[in-house]
């Protein structure tokens, strides 16, 4: 599990860009919003977690095809289902993987873009909360539906239109829990529905992934 | 009588909806041509809402029905996994449009009432947004089911889908409740409470109730009726499949 681990994290740092791309997404979204909406900082400060739930969202959904499509295409994905690891544990460490190598990062990411979206102070706290709560369950939801789609050419809208409704309670109480603590207001309703989400969807999909992927090795 | 299992057997599945279906789809027609009429021309206007309560005989219904096309295809898929029924997958796989098609039937007789009852076409209120995303839920399907080749395996990854989406299609409605309190009005035509007579809130007048319900049932029947059709021309086109499968190796 640790090799593959490994192996998945080399491979996204090496081959150009599977890293950086969702950072570099999420940096665009965070500077493009300004000019959208206009550079009033009363405004932004208001949208500005909302703002940086959708950017991780969709930074993360934008990396989702490459979670199984390399190794389809070289067919190790083939040698992993016939390993002596279980095909559950396999998409676990992949979705652990695409969570090391975008959703943590964005995490991390998010304070600084919330600078320059002039995020009031209180917010910090419940945005960095809500998003290393929420983007475990985005990874976890992509894989599966990365599984979904992996034997498809060109999945990569079909992976998009079948995650997006997916993602919506995820993004609903991640987004709710920041604006509430930048509000002020309490946050422990959603805060526990999020992590409640989060937990059930580790628990649950990694099984359905791996039942989906043994019907698309089929 | 055997067991309904029987009729998984798609040759006695074809002899039987042959019968069947003329007389489900006449009565359709039937009842939503009464229904409309009735509700359109005999009822009498709203004293608060004016003649445009009447787009309530086909709002009603299609969100019914868009509702319960999922639960079908629920049901369906269930099948399905546990006996393998390859008709069960068929009938899943042609009930999804029809429930898209209600769905956005819904959507769009829900805005040309709101336009001049809230002064707005679209709300961000739970009960029309959880609509759009059952929507979207209901694209993605169809989607799924066009993009894979093999048919058994599009039967199973579309089940499997059915069944999560599902999950979480429950989950997206209590989680944009909790996101915004909604404008539209709560279940005023079928409830708990008007059944056991304790209900004592505002609901539909029986003058509308009438031919509302017929125009329920009509709806239902219409449902029925294009989703057999379209599982016989799935099973058809699966046979058609065959013969030349059939004849390419010969």
């Amino acid at each position: 599990m640790k090799a593959l681990l490994l192996r998945d994290l080399k491979l996204s740092f090496r081959s150009g860009g599977g890293f950086g791309l969702g950072l570099a997404f999420f940096l665009i979204v965070a500077i493009l919003v300004p000019f959208g909406v206009g550079p009033e900082n009363d405004l932004l400060s208001k949208i500005a977690a909302g703002v940086l739930w959708l950017g991780a969202l969709l930074a993360c959904l934008l990396s989702l095809d490459r979670i199984f499509a390399l190794d389809w295409e070289d067919g190790s994905l083939d040698l992993l289902a016939t390993s002596p690891l279980p095909l559950e544990a396999v998409c676990a460490v992949k979705a652990l993987a695409h969570w090391l190598t975008t959703g943590l990062p964005l995490t991390l990411a998010a304070p600084i873009l919330g600078l320059l979206l002039s995020l009031p102070e209180s917010g910090y706290v419940w945005l960095i909360t809500s998003l290393l709560l929420g983007t475990p369950a985005l990874s976890v939801i992509g894989t599966f539906g990365a599984a979904l789609t992996v034997g498809i050419k060109r999945g990569g809208l079909l992976l998009s239109l079948l995650v997006l409704p997916l993602y919506v309670p995820t993004l609903i109480f991640g987004a709710e829990v920041a604006r509430r603590g930048t509000e002020g207001l309490a946050v422990n309703g959603p805060l526990a529905l999020l992590a409640g989400i989060s937990l059930a969807v580790i628990a649950i999909l990694p099984f359905v992934s791996a039942l989906v992927l043994r019907i698309n090795l089929r | 009588m055997a067991s309904i299992w029987e009729y998984a057997n798609p040759v006695k599945f074809m002899r039987l909806t042959d019968r069947v279906m003329p007389v489900v789809a006449v009565a359709a027609g039937l009842c939503m041509v009464i229904g409309i009429f009735w509700g359109f021309f005999l009822t009498p206007d709203d004293f608060r809402q004016g003649s445009t309560v009447k787009i309530i005989y086909l709002h009603v219904p299609s969100a019914l029905v868009a509702i319960n096309a999922w639960f079908v295809m629920l049901v369906a898929s269930l099948v399905w996994f546990i006996r393998r029924h390859h008709v069960s997958a068929l009938v899943a796989k042609a009930a999804a449009p029809v429930g898209a098609v209600m769905t956005m039937i819904a959507l769009v007789t829900g805005a040309i009432w709101g336009e001049p009852m809230w002064g707005t076409w679209w709300v961000w209120d739970p009960r029309l947004t959880s609509f759009l995303i059952l929507f979207l839920f209901y694209l993605g399907y169809i989607a799924l089911w066009e993009a894979i080749e093999s048919p058994d395996t599009a039967a199973d990854l579309t089940a499997v889908l059915c069944l999560v989406g599902t999950v979480f299609a429950v989950l997206s409605r209590y989680a944009v409740n909790f996101w915004n309190q909604g404008l539209h009005q709560g279940a005023s035509v079928l409830r708990a409470g008007a059944v056991t007579g304790t209900d004592t809130e505002e609901k539909v007048s029986n003058v509308f109730a009438v031919p509302l319900f017929i125009c329920i049932a009509g709806f239902i029947l219409f449902f029925l009726a294009l989703t057999l059709l379209r599982t016989r021309t799935e099973i058809r086109k699966r046979r058609t499949a065959a013969l030349i499968a059939r004849e390419q190796l010969a």
